[in-house]
């Protein structure tokens, strides 16, 4: 799990940095299907990551998932579809504003909202699990709205799919 | 090398009143002579002498000194008390068995007078006995002794020192209790957090896990010897009982979903706790002897932070029923719940204090994180911290001291553990090894 996890982190920077020169964050989401990616697998995480987007992102205090947010998840739904020997476990996270429980329980919201989101949309609810690192996994350390708005998030991490 | 602290809970002190002195009395402290008042910045500390306790050359004087210095760090630590530095002493101190000259006491203006006497026994056990004059009242007020294991030298300190804070006080001590806390490193994005323990005053510090996994919020058992804390050591995060004494811990409970914001009962027997299932927050408690689980609340806000009433009766927990997150007080068998905090901002992490009258909160408003007090009605909030993040409230045992920690702003943001008088007086950083967060006081130690 540990080791699992310090990968995750380190794929995850590499999205940060693109988003951080964005004035919305949810604009680092990509748009729609990127035919330009066409040397990545495309039932690789490395593609669900960049291309299909892993992660959706919420107000202060709120795990109500957003328009682009949703765009975000039905690309996950249909990839989810297309790829189905693979699970997914949802992390919720909160930003540095809250205190260290509720923003666990907040963080549970969030990647439950986008669970059921993705079962709403067709993914078998036994293929998604969720948990909640509140705000001890930021992935943007700045003390600013610039960063907050990128911790507040839900990320849907891959397993079993071909890493790259 | 960290000595095991655990060993200490089986440990006999013997503390029995030394019936010598013709003149002693009870307290003072009803006569207003030595009574501490706190009020804003108007506070006189009370002055107090210690001249060197008497004791034979070699480990009789050696760990004699120690603990006398441990006493007067403990005593000065808490703001209440100056030590007046030997070099300004008229009488020299040479009888542990003779009445002091209380003139020459009175002269250097000291309120108090400390003396002592260490003794190695011929079972290696080490003696100290201490005398508390009262030098304006002329009279002895307490006198006590106490044997251990020389290796526990610094608890018999920390023992006087609660016991000259109790006679000229007139409240219970602190000092000889410790810490339960999260030793931080690492950069803030991949921050390592250990489980750590150390004595009140910053020493004896020791690790009880290793930093593989993520771990959160400690808090003590009733009776000091047990930890309940939260691991994501299996994936999503649950609650965990850490054994002192045996050095075990396990798992409690082991249910789908999270479960955090663990707190014992006042009687040890429950711990109180929050789940999330399917993303929805709900209080429940778990008696200890059989395992058997009982939910407390159930509607579709957050609740969580737990803690009880001292005698058991109500729970105190925080909640975003009405659209923000508020403090709100209901029995320890559920039903009903009453808000109590009503000010601007957002209200979270309440614990009652030991005595009862208190509720300690950290309320986010304004930007900055806030560290307080309010009565359990809610009224009379004092804020006693004020920072970028200012968080999580423990008290100390005797519920008139309380510690807390900051995390700073910014990409090298760290965290750092703080106490404080429940008046907002004495505020200062506490001794730890590297940075800390979430600290739990424990009881007063047996």
């Amino acid at each position: 799990m540990p080791m699992k996890f310090n990968i995750l982190i380190a794929a995850g920077a590499a999205l940060v940095l693109a988003a951080c020169s964005e004035d919305a964050p949810e604009a680092a989401a990509p748009g729609g299907p990127v035919s330009s990616a066409s040397n990545i697998d495309p039932s690789s995480i490395q593609y669900f990551q960049q291309t299909v987007g892993d992660r959706v992102f919420f107000e202060t205090d709120s795990s109500r998932l957003t328009g682009v947010g949703q765009q975000t998840l039905q690309r996950q739904a249909q990839w989810l579809a297309e790829n189905p020997g693979v699970n997914g476990v949802i992390e919720g996270h909160a930003d540095e504003r809250g205190t260290r429980e509720y923003n666990l329980a907040l963080g549970a919201r969030r990647a439950e909202a986008a669970r059921s989101y993705l079962i709403s949309q067709g993914v078998a609810a036994g293929r998604l699990n969720t948990i909640s690192y509140g705000k001890e996994r930021p992935e943007s350390l700045c003390s600013a709205e610039s960063c907050w708005t990128q911790n507040r998030r839900g990320v849907t991490v891959i397993a079993g799919a071909p890493t790259s | 090398m960290i000595r095991v602290i655990y060993r200490l809970a089986a440990l006999s002190i013997l503390v029995s009143l030394m019936a010598v002195g013709a003149r002693a009395q009870t307290a003072p402290n009803s006569d207003g002579a030595t009574e501490i008042t706190v009020a804003g910045g108007e506070f006189q500390p009370i002055s107090l002498a210690a001249p060197a306790f008497i004791a034979a050359e070699g480990e009789a004087l050696r760990l004699s000194t120690m603990i006398r210095d441990v006493a007067m760090a403990d005593l000065e630590g808490s703001g209440l008390f100056r030590v007046t530095p030997p070099e300004a002493y008229i009488e020299q101190i040479t009888d542990f068995d003779a009445e002091p000259r209380y003139a020459d006491w009175q002269a250097i203006n000291v309120d108090a007078l400390v003396t002592g006497r260490a003794n190695i026994e011929p079972d290696g056990r080490i003696l100290v006995q201490f005398r508390l004059f009262d030098s304006f009242a002329s009279g002895q007020v307490e006198g006590l002794q106490f044997f251990s294991d020389p290796a526990d030298w610094r608890r018999i300190g920390h023992k006087i020192a609660d016991a000259i804070y109790a006679k000229l006080t007139g409240e219970t001590g602190y000092f000889d209790s410790r810490i339960v806390f999260v030793q931080e490193s690492g950069p803030k994005g991949q921050r390592v957090k250990r489980l750590a323990i150390m004595d009140q005053d910053g020493a004896n510090t020791r690790f009880l896990t290793g930093g593989q996994e993520l771990v959160l919020t400690p808090r003590f058992s009733p009776n000091d010897q047990e930890i309940l804390y939260i691991s994501y050591e299996r994936g999503e995060p649950q609650i965990f009982l850490y054994n002192l004494a045996t050095e075990q811990r396990e798992i409690l409970g082991n249910f789908p979903g999270m479960s955090f914001a663990p707190r014992f009962s006042p009687d040890g027997r429950q711990v109180v706790m929050s789940l999330s299932q399917e993303g929805n927050t709900d209080i429940w408690v778990m008696e200890l002897a059989t395992r058997k689980m009982r939910r407390l609340t159930s509607s579709p806000a957050i609740e969580t932070a737990p803690s009880y009433s001292p005698d058991g009766s109500q729970i105190v927990f925080e909640s975003d029923r009405g659209g923000g997150q508020q403090i709100y007080i209901m029995s320890a068998v559920g039903g009903a719940a009453t808000r109590i905090s009503f000010g601007q901002g957002r209200y979270g992490t309440p614990v009652w204090s030991p005595r009862g009258d208190l509720i300690a909160f950290t309320k986010s408003s304004g930007g900055q994180f806030q560290v307080g007090v309010m009565r359990t009605d809610g009224s009379d909030e004092r804020v006693l911290d004020s920072t970028f993040l200012s968080e999580g409230p423990t008290w100390a045992p005797n519920g008139r001291v309380l510690a807390f920690f900051r995390e700073s702003a910014g990409q090298n943001g760290a965290a750092s553990l703080w106490s404080v008088d429940v008046t907002g007086f004495n505020l200062k950083k506490l001794a730890a090894a590297g940075a800390g967060s979430d600290p739990a006081w424990s009881p007063l130690l047996p």
